[in-house]
């Protein structure tokens, strides 16, 4: 165990010991669901039934629906697949990368923003499969030997490693997700009282123990988890890019694709888990475990990638200049001044001048602006998916075939949908799963709690004597 | 045969630690621990072996990586022999690999993490609907129990061990005989 530095600021304010930590996570599970809890459901839960109508609507007559035409064939739905794909990023991001990095302030986020990403990703994944009409079979995607005799999907394709990305990234989150989740889920089985729940909380825990050699297990899962996560966040998005950057439309054929996805995917993720956290903290009162150092900490990365993206955009432009393609530079001119420079300008406002505000202490650490900025970050991640998508194909080769994308009913209502479906699985999972991992809290308590930094609880000096000894 | 068994416990992992501690350097052997998050440092102190799952992990990684090997080269070179697609012909694997690429690195991530996964549920026998098997109930929550088994600690008798045991800081000490 390492002692930490006693200037910087614990991680877990107030007096707390083990006990305080398992009943304020456990609280609000074993107490009645605020009457804000059911009206936020209620809203929510009718944009998902909105949205589940209109993909029925969708399925039964055809992608005639949206408003696609023969120039712009790609827009919404991998606007929003892009989107949330991004936005999916966070989780694994927070719980793999900055594990290995040893970034303790993780604990306070880990799992609520692991549990956003899965369900980032579940919403992602419908886009695809609703477009191929046929949502019956959407498992031929997958290599599987069928009765058409040499029927293989293209592993040239772009999209093929999209499938095999995305499942994966899916299934690697949930493992990991759930992993973490099965000691903290005995601490609640063997709390509460009611049978029922007990009986749930049951089977969910597996049977976890917590014994030595189980903790020394779950620790080396973690850690090689993460190791095995870490590549492959990073692979997803760039994968992801891929669908574009190996194509040959001009503004879409980028080397740049890739690193310039993955950062903005972090962008818009930390953005969302901002949203959801600084909501979640406050409904549970969770403020000591989740305090202003890390929403600060949140908004740094926020303005690290935002710059990054924000470079990201003026290489672009430089390099459709300078390249001397000429169907390059027209792309690029065109988005900026073409008949979508308001999609671009919004991005470039929302995306690359406002995180620059960071910069500024007094506002990172100010609660109502950075919710306000992490929702002006979540607009401006979605028009930058629209931008590089709609007006990249709106102008193709032949002046007679422009066009002009407008989205329908349907196109808003699916996608308005997907926000109703992911905002009541998310509003579940907080109402029912423990929102914070509460056995690794415990383990930064001594090193990280306040009152073990200042001595009060268990005495001054308390913590040093230990270290001594070991 | 029935063995006696003392589970005593603590309300602290350090407590607990130095408890393991001493009662290691009196001789005896502490069959387990139960804590409700990992107690660093205790593995050494009560001889439990590091974990090969890292080992695991790595083979099932080299496993998914040579099955996604056959696979692609089965898939298009072998069974699509030649066609060019997208400007990519696989006339040999090697030419080809580099658009393979994301799809090894993708089923050879797929491969490790859940065989990894699977096996770490395997071992530790938790699995959907498994009974709790923790000493008592608190142990999930802030307590910490030292499990001494005395059919393991032949050269002592209970009531040696028990007085061993009362010696460290201990909140509760509870004896139960199993079957």
């Amino acid at each position: 165990m390492h002692k930490e530095s006693d200037i910087r600021i614990p991680l877990i304010l107030g007096d707390k010991n083990y006990k305080d930590i398992t009943d304020d996570v456990i609280r609000p599970i074993e107490s009645k669901a605020p009457r804000g809890w059911y009206i936020l459901i209620s809203i929510f839960g009718i944009f998902a039934l909105w949205g589940v109508g209109c993909i029925v609507y969708l399925l039964g007559t055809g992608i005639g629906v949206w408003g696609l035409n023969k120039t712009v064939e790609w827009a919404w739905d991998i606007t929003n697949f892009v989107w949330w794909v991004g936005i999916g990023h966070a989780g694994t991001l927070i719980s793999a990368v900055l594990l290995l990095f040893r970034q303790k302030w993780r604990m306070a986020i880990n799992r609520a923003s692991e549990a956003m990403t899965i369900f980032a990703v579940m919403m992602a994944g419908l886009f695809p499969l609703i477009h191929m009409g046929r949502l019956w079979v959407g498992y031929w995607v997958f290599p599987l030997p069928n009765q058409f005799g040499s029927m293989w999907v293209n592993v040239n394709s772009p999209l093929f490693w999209d499938v095999f990305a995305i499942s994966t990234y899916f299934s690697v989150g949930m493992v990991f997700w759930y992993i973490g989740l099965i000691p903290d889920f005995a601490t609640i089985r063997d709390r509460v009282t009611k049978p029922l729940a007990k009986r749930a909380y049951g089977i969910l825990s597996f049977g976890w123990t917590g014994n030595a050699k189980a903790w020394n297990r779950f620790e080396i899962v973690s850690l090689v988890l993460a190791g095995l996560a870490t590549p492959l966040v990073f692979s997803v998005h760039s994968i992801v890019s891929f669908d574009f950057a190996t194509s040959v439309i001009p503004g879409w054929h980028t080397t740049i694709f890739p690193p310039y996805f993955v950062s903005g995917a972090v962008f818009s993720g930390f953005a969302m888990v901002q949203t959801l956290m600084l909501v979640l903290r406050k409904a549970f009162k969770l403020e000591a475990y989740l305090h202003t150092k890390h929403i600060e900490y949140m908004n740094i990365v926020i303005l690290t990638t935002g710059s990054i993206v924000g470079v990201a955009y003026i290489t672009e432009l430089f390099i459709s200049w300078y390249s001397g393609v000429e169907y390059e530079a027209y792309a690029f001119l065109n988005r900026a001044t073409g008949p979508y420079w308001w999609s671009y300008a919004a991005m470039m406002t929302c995306n690359v001048v406002s995180p620059q505000l960071m910069w500024s202490k007094k506002l990172r650490t100010n609660l109502t602006f950075t919710f306000i900025l992490a929702a002006v970050v979540n607009v401006g991640m979605w028009f930058e998916r629209f931008v590089i998508i709609v007006t990249s194909i709106h102008r193709d080769y032949v002046p007679s075939a422009w066009s002009y994308f407008h989205p329908t009913w349907v196109d808003i209502g699916v996608y308005v949908g997907t926000l109703g479906i992911f905002f009541v699985l998310y509003l579940l999972f907080a109402r029912y799963f423990p929102v914070l991992p509460i056995a690794e809290l415990k383990t930064i308590l001594k090193s990280s709690g306040e009152n073990y930094k200042k001595g009060f609880g268990h005495g001054e000096g308390y913590y040093d004597s230990h270290i001594e000894k070991h | 045969m029935t063995d006696k068994v003392i589970y005593a416990m603590y309300d602290d992992d350090d407590v607990t630690k130095e408890a393991c501690q001493s009662l290691v350097d009196n001789g005896v052997h502490v069959a387990d621990v139960f804590s409700p998050f990992p107690i660093h440092g205790i593995d050494p102190i009560i001889g439990i072996k590091h974990t090969r799952l890292g080992i695991a992990a790595f083979m099932y990684g080299i496993t998914g990586l040579l099955l996604a090997i056959i696979a692609t080269r089965y898939f298009m070179v072998s069974d699509w022999h030649g066609i060019n697609i997208g400007g990519k012909p696989n006339f040999s694997y090697l030419e080809n690999i580099p658009s393979f690429v994301p799809i090894l690195f993708e089923f050879t991530v797929l491969c490790a993490a859940h065989g990894m996964a699977l096996t770490y549920f395997l071992r530790n026998k938790t699995l959907p609907g498994m009974p709790a098997r923790n000493p008592d109930p608190r142990t999930t929550d802030d307590r910490f129990v030292v499990e001494v088994r005395l059919a393991e600690n032949s050269n002592f008798s209970l009531d040696q061990l028990n007085d061993m045991i009362k010696e460290t800081g201990i909140v509760e000490i509870d004896e139960k005989t199993i079957k």
